[in-house]
């Protein structure tokens, strides 16, 4: 029996040719779709105005040049609101955001992963609950209790609930209790240590693929949030929420400033991501929910 | 005598594991005021009349009566939520798991280049507008140009604003960016099979690869099969900002509105609090509801 080695590290079975190839052909043809935008929104972020009137339009730019990302903050300058604000918002409720979820989901992950107490049943029961519906769902009331807290139109209504993401402190429950073994716990509660320190010199330590991990979920979420139903004054609003008046302007004569608005949207995440997908993976190998 | 005895053990268990509670709070006091208070919430108020400014008013089942019989865009809403769910949901996710499953053998290279591109975009936000470039409605739009210059079609397609076509155009976008966390922990599961598994498998009469995916390789990333379905469930449900962004608010004929784009519509415009959360309760209902269904058809999973 001929065993075919076209893949790297099993041929447990004689692998015929032909599924080889067509495993090829539909991941090539999955890859080109999902591609095809990404690779437009690049081209045209670097198309020259005349180039973007080309019919057909062309999938790859000629002459690349950069007038189109200059053309941003000059139709910004008409909208009042300066796109250095948008930048800066965004970058102010992304950090906070995540710094809050990161210390706020671990510390809370680290009890619900390593010890038994009154309620610890229930609380690990509520964030599974929890991670079947999403923050639209409960839109209206949520917006109504911040309008009582008084923080509706502030970056604290983007922060605060980011802070408490359930799916973060889920990933890293599920993480610490694969990976940190209680005997190390012990050894530490032995030696004197107190819990705040087992948690920062032990438990966070051990654990530096899942806060990457929390890190790049929320980064990745507060990043795009445009603010929405929270926030109405334009200079309080984020970078996505220039993009999208940018792009809903949408003649084709904008369609390159609006790539290049989608391009230096999509590069901070997309680059965090690239730089940590293997820590990433190894949280998303203990991601699972048990019966 | 006994209950206070246990009344007592408990306060007392709590006072030794008093540093529990101290790292839940700062968690679980945002957790309970923007997760589980706004679900309680809108299970009381969806019983009510309240337009923020005065008191809630009870008024026992009028919203729902009103939302089930009377209200037509409710009906409508319901039904482009429900086709949507059932196409981005199920397709989203057997695309996250079959790519998944096709990348799993490839060198190390080759998968984590591919993981980069199919995962892009779930991350670019609402950088997805770049769609409505492709689907614009003139000559200039990238997929009118293209066929009119094959020859497909005559004149240009009115892509986000005819009738016929506005539904898929939203399905379409929104798998373009299902493959999200789903993904990512498929991966990793496929990456963590245990090998030696599927060598007594082969002992034991295993003779394909088919039969080795359905045997060996989906019982043993359960948990994460599992995980997946409640994200991809949860998500199909809440489709609402896709549909806002390339089709307009309100979409033409309300084609591709949705029970979240209804909610929004009467809460954030209406200031009609009392209904929308009653769209907000049943929304709740759908999705834990699907995900429970769901949940149990998995378990079956391998069996």
């Amino acid at each position: 029996m001929k065993v075919m080695k076209v893949f790297a590290n099993q041929s447990r079975y004689a692998r015929s040719n032909f599924g080889g190839i067509v495993n090829f052909l539909v991941l090539t043809l999955f890859a080109a779709v999902v591609a095809l935008p990404m690779v437009f929104t690049v081209s045209s972020a670097f198309k020259p105005l005349e180039e973007l009137f080309v019919f057909p339009p062309s999938l790859f730019v000629k002459n690349p040049t950069l007038n189109n990302f200059a053309g941003i903050s000059s139709i910004l300058r008409e909208s009042w609101v300066p796109m250095g604000r948008y930048l800066i918002n965004s970058v102010f409720i992304t950090l906070l955001g995540v710094i809050g979820q990161v210390i706020f989901a671990s510390l809370a992950a680290y009890v619900l992963a390593k010890e038994v107490f009154p309620g610890s049943k229930l609380l690990n029961k509520v964030i599974v609950l929890s991670l079947m519906f999403n923050g639209t769902v409960t839109s209206i009331p949520t917006y109504i209790i911040m309008s009582k807290l008084g923080v509706v139109n502030s970056h604290w209504a983007l922060i605060l609930p980011a802070c408490a993401s359930s799916l973060g402190l889920f990933l890293m429950k599920q993480f610490i209790e694969q990976m940190v073994h209680t005997t190390i716990l012990e050894a530490a509660r032995v030696d004197g240590a107190s819990e705040l320190r087992i948690f920062f010199q032990i438990v966070m330590p051990m654990c530096k693929p899942a806060w990457l991990t929390l890190i790049i979920l929320s980064f990745q979420a507060l990043w795009s949030n445009m603010g929405g139903l929270y926030i109405y004054d334009d200079e309080l609003k984020t970078l996505p929420y220039a993009l999208q008046n940018i792009i809903s302007g949408g003649t084709i004569a904008r369609s390159g400033v609006s790539s290049a608005v989608a391009l230096l949207l999509i590069i901070p995440p997309l680059i965090t991501f690239i730089l940590s997908q293997s820590n990433i993976l190894e949280t998303m190998g203990s991601s699972g929910i048990k019966e | 005598m006994t209950a206070q005895k246990n009344k007592v053990s408990i306060l007392k268990q709590m006072q030794k594991k008093k540093h529990c509670y101290l790292f839940l709070a700062p968690f679980f006091i945002l957790f309970v005021v923007f997760t589980v208070i706004p679900v309680l919430m809108a299970m009381g108020l969806s019983f009510t009349f309240y337009n923020v400014f005065e008191t809630p008013q009870f008024v026992g089942l009028k919203n729902y009566i009103q939302m089930f019989f009377y209200d037509d865009l409710f009906t409508k809403a319901f039904a482009n939520t429900l086709t949507m769910a059932l196409f981005i949901g199920p397709i989203g996710y057997l695309i996250s798991l079959i790519v998944a499953w096709s990348i799993n053998e490839l060198s190390p290279a080759l998968r984590t280049v591919l993981v980069v591109l199919f995962y892009a975009p779930s991350i670019s936000g609402n950088a997805y507008m770049i769609w409505t470039l492709m689907f614009s409605g003139d000559a200039y739009g990238y997929l009118n140009a293209w066929m009119m210059n094959l020859n497909i079609i005559n004149e240009p397609i009115q892509w986000l604003t005819d009738t016929q076509y506005m539904m898929i155009c939203v399905i379409i976008v929104s798998l373009w960016m299902s493959l999200g966390t789903g993904f990512l922990s498929f991966v990793a599961a496929l990456q963590g099979v245990d090998r030696s598994l599927y060598e007594s498998a082969a002992i034991d009469g295993v003779h394909n690869r088919w039969q080795e995916l359905w045997h060996v390789t989906l019982p043993s990333m359960k948990p994460q099969l599992l995980f997946g379905a409640v994200l991809s469930i949860t998500s199909a449900f809440s489709v609402g900002d896709v549909c806002i962004n390339l089709c307009g608010n309100p979409s033409t004929d309300y084609a591709v509105h949705t029970l979240v784009n209804h909610m929004q519509d009467y809460g954030n415009t209406r200031y009609e609090m009392g209904y929308a959360c009653a769209i907000s309760t049943f929304l709740f209902l759908l999705m834990i509801g699907a995900n429970s269904l769901v949940n149990k058809l998995l378990k079956k999973v391998g069996d």
